[in-house]
């Protein structure tokens, strides 16, 4: 059974966003992690090659800086590891599909794992579309998996409930927190990690045009920050009666909810 | 080469809050992109609604219980037929897994969770929270359709006082082999989700233990709100993820956001300042939730939020 789990890196979660050219974020000095989905989707890939054998490729389109996040997944039980070299920030959602689905094409695979969405980019797009591409069902947040003969069950969260699906293989799966707990690098995975070559491919090692990758169909035409709130008042809620009525009023008159 | 197609979802025979504020901006932007407003849906008792958010035909698909595939074909016929300038989805579950699913269809752009939209020079214009909402981007969408899912609450859903649409029945796609719905778990009390909620009230680490969340639902429950919470008691295993705001959790911006024992980290502050009105109760005179709050309240919230729930059942009871 492979996996194939297709990896974002994304600015720590923690990081204050600044703003370089009115266009993208300023990358000065930032932090980079795997994205926190991601994590699900990378040790979910790691369980079903503990119980059934086979191969974690991790893969991940962006800048040079990628190849510490593919490092990182290495570490924690990835097996082999592919870098598409490419400005993945200057590409729409769909051009980053079209990148992985063709960079897929050639890595063995049963199952696809993305994280439900990229953090930071918030888009939700990548891996449903990676699916329509490659012609593959779509699971898509995800939050318990059974892989069986031939098949695969899912549990998918929707408002209020919750979708037990099956799925035929090949299949993409987006994970949802909650899937599992991730697990981290050991200092075995860490130096086995380090004995892996992670292979690199450009967009015409795959036979893509870089027109049909970069700045097509959606693109950013200004990124701002949002306006700085100030605060409002304070009050002393030693009195808790005084306190809800002064919080019913504001309620009542300003935010008119009642 | 005009109109804009909206996906209208149906809940218990009403169209679901997210798709009627879809039908309102849709009905706004086909007034500027020319042509009509029509909706894509499975159930034809929505006509009538669906007319009255503006609306001119529902094309209506001969399918039930959602499931990628089919739906995916029968909106991409009816793009095919109709060749919209625009297509709309609200971002519901279903929502985005169609989507992204029909725009690589159809090679086509689709902007995710956007908070506005205009058609400008010929181009879908929309501005999406990114970053958790640390930022905002505005992207132009320039394919044909161009396509965005919108955030629930984002949009006001205004009535139009339009006639019924008109019914049209489209045919069915074949039946999806690849995928099989074998059961919908419906949760036992039915909760209002934080991501259509027009007030959340949250609670923090401050609640100090899991059974203390009954303050936060019994306020919730008295005030008609959802149950929110930080990422921390998510992670204690207080209570379940899809209660979680800010990153890893749900980027939210109700009417009403009250905060108690929420001392306010960068991701969760992210996830709820673009909220309208917000009440934030702390003990710690210093945290950062209060520089985001209209009204901060510095005290006790085991004393201040019964109290508040109690003001609050009185105050509807009258």
């Amino acid at each position: 059974m492979n996996s194939v789990v297709c990896i974002a890196q994304v600015p720590d979660t923690e990081a204050r966003i600044k703003i370089a050219d009115g266009r993208r974020i300023d990358e000065t000095g930032l932090k980079f992690i795997v994205s926190p989905y991601d994590e699900f989707a990378l040790e979910e890939a790691i369980r079903v090659k503990e119980a059934k054998g086979g191969d974690v490729t991790v893969v991940s389109f962006g800048p040079d800086r990628v190849q510490q996040a593919l490092r990182e997944c290495l570490a924690r039980g990835a097996t082999k590891a592919l870098h598409i070299k490419g400005e993945s920030g200057s590409a729409d959602a769909l051009g980053i599909a079209k990148t992985l689905a063709a960079a897929i094409r050639s890595v063995p695979h049963d199952l696809l794992f993305f994280g439900k969405q990229g953090v930071g980019t918030d888009n939700s797009l990548v891996g449903p579309m990676v699916a329509e591409l490659l012609g593959y069902p779509q699971l898509n947040v995800v939050t318990h998996l059974e892989v069986g003969e031939g098949k695969i069950t899912a549990h998918r969260e929707i408002e209020g409930a919750e979708e037990i699906l099956e799925a035929s293989m090949p299949a993409v799966i987006t994970a949802q927190k909650g899937l599992n707990e991730p697990r981290y690098a050991s200092l075995k995975g860490i130096m086995a990690a380090k004995k892996i070559t992670i292979e690199t491919k450009t967009l015409p090692d795959l036979g893509l045009q870089e027109s049909d990758i970069h700045h097509q169909r959606v693109t950013v035409v200004a990124l701002e920050l949002p306006p700085e709130k100030s605060g409002g008042r304070k009050i002393d809620g030693g009195e808790p009666a005084t306190a809800a009525k002064e919080i019913l009023k504001y309620i009542r008159e300003e935010a008119k909810a009642l | 080469m005009a109109g804009v197609v909206v996906f209208a979802e149906v809940k218990d025979g009403r169209l679901k809050k997210a798709s009627r504020e879809a039908l309102s901006i849709g009905r706004k932007l086909a007034q500027t992109a020319g042509g009509d407003l029509v909706a894509f849906g499975v159930d034809r008792a929505a006509a009538e609604e669906a007319g009255r958010y503006g609306a001119k035909r529902l094309y209506v698909a001969p399918l039930t219980a959602y499931t990628t595939g089919p739906f995916t074909t029968a909106l991409k016929q009816l793009v095919d037929q109709v060749k919209p300038s625009i297509v709309l989805l609200a971002g519901t579950s279903n929502g985005r897994d169609l989507a992204p699913r029909l725009a690589a269809r159809l090679n086509v752009g689709v902007a995710s969770d956007v908070d506005r939209l205009e058609w400008t020079g010929g181009k879908l214009r929309a501005r999406r929270p990114v970053y958790s909402g640390k930022a905002f981007a505005t992207v132009e969408v320039s394919s044909t359709p161009a396509m965005a899912t919108t955030r629930p609450n984002a949009f006001t859903a205004e009535e139009a006082g339009g006639e019924t649409a008109e019914v049209v029945q489209i045919a069915g796609p074949a039946s999806d082999d690849k995928v099989k719905l074998i059961e919908t778990k419906t949760a036992e009390a039915e909760e209002l989700t934080i991501a259509e909620a027009d007030i959340i009230v949250s609670g923090g680490r401050g609640l100090k233990e899991a059974t203390n969340f009954s303050l936060i639902r019994d306020l919730a429950h008295a005030i008609g709100g959802a149950v929110g919470a930080s990422r921390a008691t998510v992670d204690a295993g207080w209570i379940d993820h899809q209660h979680q705001v800010g990153q890893t959790g749900r980027v939210v911006s109700p009417n009403l956001y009250i905060a108690a024992g929420v001392s306010g980290a960068i991701q969760h502050l992210a996830g709820m300042s673009s909220s309208k009105h917000i009440v934030a109760i702390n003990k710690d005179p210093e945290a950062p939730i209060f520089r985001v709050a209209d009204l901060g309240v510095v005290g006790d919230l085991f004393q201040i939020i019964p109290a508040l729930t109690e003001a609050v059942k009185k105050a509807k009871a009258h």
